[in-house]
This record gives C-alpha cells, structure tokens and sequence, in this order.
C-alpha cells in the first residue's frame, strides 16, 4: 500500500510540475504563436518590423478593386476599429469574398499599404444551407432600411 | 466493492470478454458509417459559402475529435497502468496508439484537402493544426518507444510517462483558436453553446462521430486481443484456448 | 452520377478525403487480422513455458 502511495504522489507531483512549465513556455512563445495580427495591432507598431508577417480581419465591403487586364487587385483589411489597405499580386481563393474573413502574408510599405504576397480565405465556423443564408441576409436588410427609415 | 474488479483486470478473464465486444462494435461502426454517409451525401444541404466542399466536415471532425479523444483514453489507460502497476491496463494503452495515430494523420490530411478549396493552402503553421500535428508525433513516439524497448514491462512503464506527459497537448489543441489568432476557425460544436449549423448537417457530422468512435473501440479490442496473446504466450490458458488448440489439430 | 463525383467542382478535394479514410479503415482492418493470425501462430509454437504461471492471478 505504501509503495502504490508513494507511486500516486510522483505521478501528481510529476504532473502538476509538467503543468507550471508548459505554462511558462505558453507564456514565453505566446508572441511566436500569433498565426496573424489585426489592423489595430498593426497600427499600435505590435507587428514585427523588417519582416513579412500575417495580417488578418475582414474584407471591407465594397473596397475590393482590381486593376485591369492584370492579377493586381487592392482592398482594405479591416477589425471594425482600423483598417489596412492591401495590395495583392495572384488568385485568390474561392472563398474570398468582401464581408468576410481573410488572412494575408507580405510586408508593411512605408506608405502603409501592406503588399501581400499570399492572400487566404478564413471562414467562419457557421454553416447553413444557402436559403437560410438568404434568408439572414435579407432579415439583415429589412432591419438596415428599418433603422435607416428611423 | 461488491465487484471483484481484480478479477476483470486479468487478461485472462477479459480476453474473451473483449472477443465479443470487438465484433459487436464494429457492426456497430459499420452501420453508423453507412447511415451517416447517408444523411451527409443525400439528405444533408449543400453550404452556403463552401459549396460541396464541407461534405469534408463528415469525415474531418470524426477523425480529430478521436485523435484527441483517443489520447485522453490512452493516457487514462497509462495512469491506470503506473499507478497500480496493471498489466491489462498497459496493454490497452499500446493497444489504442496506432488507432490513435491513424485518427490524428486522418484528421490532418482531410483537414489539408479541406483546407485547399475554402482558405486557399493545403498548409498553414497556425497553433490548431501545428498542435496537432504534435499529437500526431507523440502517437508515433509512443508506438516507436514501445518498439525500442525489448522488456514489455519497462516498455510499459515508459511509454505511459511519455502518453501522460504529452496529455497536455490535447486542451492545447482544442483551445488553440480560443487561445490564439488561428487561421482555423472556431468550434461549430462545444458543450456550452447552440450549434453553430444546419440540424441535418449536424445530424451527419454526429452520426459519422459515433461511427468512428465504434471503430476505435472495435479496432482497440481486437488489437488487444493480439497484444494479449503475444504478451502471455506460454501461458497454461493461452495455450488451453479453443482457437489455438484448434490450429494444433 | 458525374454530377454527384463531381461535387460541385471540389471532387478531387472531397473524395481524396473520403478515399483515404476508407482505405485507412480497410487497412487498420486486415492489419488487425493479421496480427491475431501471426499471434495465435506464435502462441501455437511456443506451447507452454516452463516458467511459472500467472494467468488468472490479481495482476
């Protein structure tokens, strides 16, 4: 009986050291963990500067333009409080789409504009069939005339 | 204790018992499988945004809910086994880690071929899928330390440390896109919220869970079956056993 | 038919998915057999030890 007490007591005290250290090096690595930075931090100089790095947020609705006869497109990339206009050189992913989430890897410009060099769509974790999307978005609009109306 | 549970600790007396669970399980898997590719190929909506793609969702979700569901089992398993010093105890651990593996790898090359269509990589070192292709390793670590070690009762011993210390992985994978700006989007399905789609959609992603939770049991019981009697063979009562008294005739 | 494989244009993507789920079950499946196959060999030709037996004992 003794032995087996003895053996419960390591475990645990095995355990629970194992638990403070992961947590410390959560802690350390919390900034190398970062997969994006929104525009808010990008803008609070919380970006790493000098190298390329990931911007993310939503695709401001009606910012996309696309220049023409090339693949070169610009659009701003905004968290609802600041913005970062994009600028993007390729295809983009089906998914892309103004409204909603994308992710963006490249560099800083020293005129603010952030040049990509690969652009990801994020999706949300909501799926629905598309009537019922319809449905939201037209709810969505009844309610912008209703408050507008106002 | 009115329950002799020492008694059901003995691989003896649980290798016939896992003998008839294994085959029950697996008929089990087999008719969830049929049943939820069923609800998620004809009766299930297409998705507004991803298209057809999310049909992924059904066997996606399955696999990396196993893979880290397994783990915990796994490291339950491996407590057990440190904390009484139980051989059956250890040698359902060795027999969950290549099921668990397959779940893990499973879950990351069709989240890659879900990932190609809707974010636009079949790749991204974001903490979700970097945590758990880390599960992925320490499955394989488990199963390569086992083979490293010729006595099975260190191997059992070391491979239940390894299984409990890398059992923090696990809530690391699951909270990564709370934790941390991931490129993987949040839980469509937690224990503290409504469920974030389509109750057919839902319907075939849980049915497919079941199913894959049923082969994991089926496939775990059948492999401990093996390991049983690899492990005690020489015994008086593996060698009484029908089946291999069977192949003497 | 070809409407159904192709998936709305992300065939490839969802049956690469789907394929290698089934052929990783399948595998797992005859994997599993032949384990117990070559462990029953292995019991049948080592008979009984000599050593002491546990079987049926508390642990």
């Amino acid at each position: 009986m003794k032995a087996r007490h003895r053996r419960f007591a390591w475990i645990a005290a095995g355990l629970a050291a194992l638990a403070v250290a992961v947590g410390l090096v959560l802690n350390a690595f919390q900034s190398n963990l970062v997969f994006f930075y929104s525009p808010s931090q990008v803008l609070a100089n919380e970006a790493p500067v000098g190298r390329s790095f990931r911007i993310g947020g939503m695709v401001e609705a009606g910012s996309l333009k696309r220049e023409r006869e090339t693949l070169t497109m610009s659009f701003v990339v905004t968290d609802t409080a600041q913005k970062v206009p994009v600028r993007y050189t390729g295809l983009l992913p089906d998914l892309f789409k103004e409204g909603k989430g994308v992710v963006a890897q490249g560099s800083l410009g020293p005129d603010g504009v952030f040049t990509a060099t690969e652009v990801l769509a994020k999706h949300d974790e909501n799926y629905m069939p598309p009537e019922a999307a319809a449905a939201i978005e037209q709810a969505h609009k009844g309610g912008q005339m209703k408050s507008s109306a106002n | 204790m009115a329950i002799n549970w020492y008694r059901y600790a003995s691989p003896a007396t649980f290798y016939p018992v896992a003998g008839r669970l294994a085959p029950a399980f697996g008929a089990l898997a087999a008719i969830f499988a049929a049943a939820g590719l069923w609800i998620g190929f004809a009766l299930a909506p297409t998705d507004a945004t991803q298209g057809e793609a999310y049909r992924i969702i059904f066997v996606h979700v399955p696999t990396a809910w196993m893979a880290m569901f397994v783990y915990l089992v796994m490291a339950f398993w491996s407590a057990l086994a440190l904390a009484f010093n139980a051989r059956l105890s250890a040698m359902m651990a060795q027999a969950l880690a290549p099921t668990g593996a397959l779940m893990a790898a499973l879950a990351l090359w069709t989240g890659a071929f879900w990932g190609r269509p809707t974010w636009g990589t079949y790749w991204a070192w974001d903490a979700r899928m970097t945590s758990t292709l880390i599960l992925l390793f320490l499955y394989l670590g488990v199963i390569a330390l086992r083979g490293a070690i010729d006595d099975p009762r260190r191997a059992d011993r070391a491979c239940a440390v390894l299984a409990l210390v890398g059992a923090v992985n696990v809530p690391i994978i699951y909270f990564s896109v709370q934790w941390w700006n991931t490129l993987h989007q949040g839980a469509t399905v937690s224990l503290t919220a409504a469920p974030k789609m389509a109750s057919l959609m839902l319907a075939g992603m849980l049915v497919m869970s079941f199913a894959a939770w049923f082969w994991c049991i089926a496939a775990a019981l059948w492999r401990v079956r093996a390991i049983i009697l690899e492990r005690e063979r020489g015994s008086a009562w593996v060698a009484a056993l029908p089946e291999t008294n069977l192949r003497a005739a | 038919m070809g409407e159904f494989l192709s998936m709305g244009g992300y065939g490839w993507y969802v049956w690469m998915s789907y394929g290698a789920c089934a052929v990783a079950i399948a595998a797992e499946f005859v994997a599993l057999r032949a384990r117990r196959r070559r462990a029953l060999d292995d019991a049948q030709a080592s008979g009984v030890d000599a050593e002491p037996l546990r079987a049926g004992a508390a642990r």
